[in-house]
């Protein structure tokens, strides 16, 4: 602020600066919020890994922990882009039917016009995009809610899958096109790397850009933030953008692990995604969420399904316990609220 | 009736309210008698909304008896203290917009016949009901195309159908427009006739001495004086709520007007804005004043480019500029501090320091400056005295004169030559109010242009050197500070005068 404001004030005796005496134990208690919102679900994960270390003994060997990545991976990129969407109030529904199509057009773009596969990839997470970028134009231009929008999607993205395919799986990739979703490098999964890279980048640019920066002041108070200048229609339409890449991306590695496309993939993947971010801390509500939190729960519900496999538990009861692990993360984030009324970031 | 005037129809008793860490109400004892209008006056904060509460059982208070007519209360909901006859008129609306009047009139006590909702009777009752609070409308109206003065009535109308004894309001005249509050009065005069206690909670002095029979002052949770009307004036109002003396409520620094910063000529809006022209100077203080509803914020967000115009030119600084967006006018150097806080001013889960640099970010090619950023917030802080134990503290947990200091320190920021405040003082606390004053002053003397909108008249013939009055989207006239009088901005913006002259 250049132009000082000189304090010096007709206004008679000023109360002291008031709230300082308690500001240590409060600022204390504010961090603590932080730390304790990510911990519950954090410590869910720890828990659940150690139960199942000790409940079943494939649980904690390297095959299956790999499995647990790359199958993580999948929802875990969408995850990265749905905190982005969930933050500014939004949501996808089409992830799903677009991980589906791209990860089929991307495998067409192989075996029937002979693109190499590093280029396809691209190609793949390319339709996404493009995928994405309608979502947001009809969001922000035709003035559609994200919820109808991404409705509509889901059904047409998933129509489109089965008139480019009739429904059948493409083959003919190259084993190489296998690198992506099953390789390693120094013995590290591909997609473990692929996750964390974009994790980072994620929580760099939701920390320390302006576009992180505005998704949560679009997120927190839409018209706050158009009345202070931010272009949030521009905004808005690159973040479901960001999210059509990623789940066209998210496809490539989907189609990746299988090596060929499937046209029934990602069929649910959706409610996962939004799971994971919610279950990490994002308010449906809008302006909170954070990357690592949406990472842990996307994690945990990885974790919950594979012993859930490994301990022999009907899939049924699978979905019944994801769900209660929803409200209970849920109800744990709104009694926090509530007991650490003085809540901060 | 078979209350009798001299004895209290109701006695709160040593009542208190704690809540983790503080008592919101701590030991309150007061006596309402039944037809007297009793104010229940206190800044922010102080523990009139929390008291209210526990009168109408959404709260359980911590310790302490309510009696009614000698009877202690138990604590059984809101629902009870309805049945008790103890209503509440809530400043947001309890109604269902999609139920029609006599729907929501009887709701939960839906009159019955052979099971069935009897509704010709339900009709019938709320007509008369509406009547006695002067409504004249049909009750298979929806409640959603009634206007806030008419809602406001129908919750009233309501409480009587309850037959209630005791009727808190909780500032019911924040939205209403002046002759709507002087129907609501009007109606109040009445239930106080027929015996009917009111309790009334309200932060405008003007009102409080227009209605109060008595008036009681609570600050930190503590009641610190009841007092019949007779016995309080303005001045000892305001020491008791705050605490201590104000001298100046209005501290209008003596400026220097320079060239003009802000031309705007011929602005239109369809159905809203109809040829709207001025010039803004610096180091101006310019009032817009005007009824509700006639234009005043519409013709600011029209300037701001908060809301499309059809027709109109904008120059500052003598140059021509195209505003389409609030974007572009931030540009320009125009700022605008929105009339609802809460609804389009401040992101309400974010910090101070991400509020305060909302408008104009410290980045290098997209990437954050974290400690520009700090460092802002930290200058902000001092130089407007925002008192915070924490800059990181989500502003949602601020008081309301404290949210203030924060959107006038994002529009600092910017660097804006023009800057609109819009109601700047809506629920702030008196002290906080002459702060706000204070800063708004220093920003003229600085240069600033200022435009400053108001529904109270007081803060603009104080606080403006000229005040254009706005009526029916149209500049009905311009007053310079020389021939400021309430009653001529009045006439401009009732069109009195007109009438006078046919």
């Amino acid at each position: 602020m250049k132009n000082i404001i000189n304090s010096s004030s007709e206004v008679a005796d000023q109360p002291p600066i008031e709230e300082v005496g308690a500001s240590f134990t409060q600022r204390l208690r504010e961090r603590l919020v932080d730390v304790v919102a990510q911990l519950a679900a954090g410590g869910a994960l720890i828990i659940v890994f150690i139960y199942l270390t000790f409940a079943s003994p494939v649980f904690l060997t390297l095959n299956n922990l790999f499995n647990i990545v790359s199958q993580t991976a999948v929802t875990a990129v969408i995850a990265i882009g749905m905190t982005f969407v969930i933050i500014t109030s939004g949501i996808d529904l089409s992830v799903g039917s677009n991980a589906a199509l791209s990860g089929v057009l991307g495998v067409m773009l192989i075996v029937n016009s002979g693109v190499p596969w590093p280029l396809a990839i691209l190609g793949g997470t390319i339709i996404g995009g493009i995928i994405g970028l309608v979502n947001g134009l009809l969001i922000n231009a035709a003035r559609l809610s994200p919820f109808i929008t991404t409705l509509g999607m889901m059904g047409v993205a998933r129509g489109l899958v089965s008139i480019f395919t009739n429904s059948v799986g493409v083959y003919g990739t190259p084993d190489d096109f296998q690198l992506l979703g099953q390789g390693t490098i120094y013995g590290i999964p591909i997609p473990l790397l692929v996750v964390v890279l974009l994790a980072l980048l994620a929580h760099l640019i939701l920390n320390r850009t302006r576009l992180g920066r505005y998704t949560y002041a679009i997120g927190s108070n839409g018209e706050a933030a158009r009345l202070s200048g931010i272009p949030i229609k521009r905004y808005l339409t690159l973040i479901y953008v960001i999210q059509g890449l990623l789940a066209g991306f998210a496809g490539m590695i989907a189609s990746s692990r299988v090596n060929s496309g499937q046209p029934n993939f990602g069929i649910g993947l959706e409610l996962d995604v939004i799971a994971a971010a919610v279950i990490g801390g994002a308010s449906l509500f809008g302006g909170q969420g954070t990357i690592l939190g949406t990472l842990i729960g996307a994690f945990l519900i990885s974790i919950i399904r594979n012993g859930a496999v490994l301990l022999n538990v009907n899939i049924y009861y699978q979905n019944v316990i994801i769900g209660v692990v929803i409200w209970l993360a849920v109800f744990w984030d709104q009694f926090r609220r509530r007991k650490f009324a003085v809540a901060s970031r | 009736m078979s209350l009798s005037k001299d004895e209290p129809v109701l006695r709160l008793q040593h009542i208190s309210k704690q809540f983790p860490g503080v008592f919101a109400v701590n030991d309150v004892s007061l006596d309402v008698y039944p037809g007297e209008v009793h104010v229940v006056a206190g800044e922010n904060g102080a523990g009139k909304s929390t008291l209210m509460k526990l009168l109408s059982q959404v709260e359980k208070p911590s310790s302490g008896t309510i009696l009614l007519n000698h009877e202690p209360i138990r604590f059984h909901g809101p629902q009870h203290a309805q049945s008790l006859g103890i209503a509440m008129i809530y400043q947001e609306f309890a109604l269902a917009p999609h139920l029609t009047i006599a729907q929501n009139m009887f709701l939960g006590q839906e009159p019955l016949r052979l099971g069935l909702i009897d509704r010709s009777t339900e009709i019938q009752r709320s007509r008369t009901l509406l009547k006695q609070v002067g409504l004249n409308i049909d009750p298979r109206r929806l409640v959603s195309g009634l206007s806030v003065a008419e809602q406001q009535l129908v919750e009233i109308a309501k409480a009587l159908s309850l037959d209630a004894k005791v009727v808190i309001m909780d500032e019911p005249t924040a939205t209403l427009t002046e002759q709507e509050i002087h129907e609501l009065f009007n109606v109040i005069h009445n239930m106080t006739e027929r015996g009917i206690a009111i309790l009334y909670i309200s932060h405008r002095l003007d009102e409080i001495f227009r209605i109060a029979h008595r008036v009681t002052v609570m600050r930190d949770g503590q009641v610190v004086a009841t007092l019949p009307r007779a016995e309080i004036d303005e001045k000892k109002l305001i020491r008791l709520m705050v605490g201590r003396e104000i001298a100046n409520l209005y501290p209008k620094p003596s400026t220097t007007i320079g060239e003009v910063v802000l031309r705007v000529t011929g602005i239109t809006r369809a159905h809203v804005l109809r040829n709207c022209s001025f010039e803004l100077h610096a180091g101006e203080i310019l009032g817009f004043a005007g009824l509700v509803g006639a234009g005043r914020t519409e013709l600011a967000r029209a300037i701001f480019g908060a809301d499309r115009i059809d027709a109109g030119t904008i120059e500052v600084e003598g140059k021509k500029v195209r505003i389409k967006s609030p974007e572009a006018a931030i540009q320009a150097g125009i700022g605008y501090l929105t009339e609802d806080r809460k609804r389009d001013g401040l992101a309400m889960n974010l910090g101070i320091d991400q509020n305060i640099t909302m408008a104009h970010l410290p980045v290098v090619a997209g990437i954050l400056n974290l400690g520009q950023e700090r460092r802002t917030a930290l200058q902000a802080r001092d130089q407007l005295r925002i008192r915070t134990p924490s800059i990181r503290r989500k502003v949602e947990v601020l008081s309301g004169g404290t949210q203030q200091k924060v959107i006038v320190a994002r529009w600092l920021e910017t660097q804006a030559k023009v800057l609109f405040f819009d109601e700047p003082t809506r629920g702030i606390d008196v002290g906080a109010k002459a702060e706000i004053f204070d800063l708004i002053g220093k920003l003229a003397q600085q240069g600033r242009a200022i435009i400053l909108i108001s529904s109270y008249l007081p803060e603009l013939l104080n606080m403006c050197d000229r005040i254009l009055v706005i009526r029916e989207g149209q500049i009905a006239g311009a007053v310079e500070r020389e021939q400021f009088s309430e009653e001529r901005i009045i006439a401009l913006a009732t069109g009195a005068r007109e009438i006078e002259a046919q």
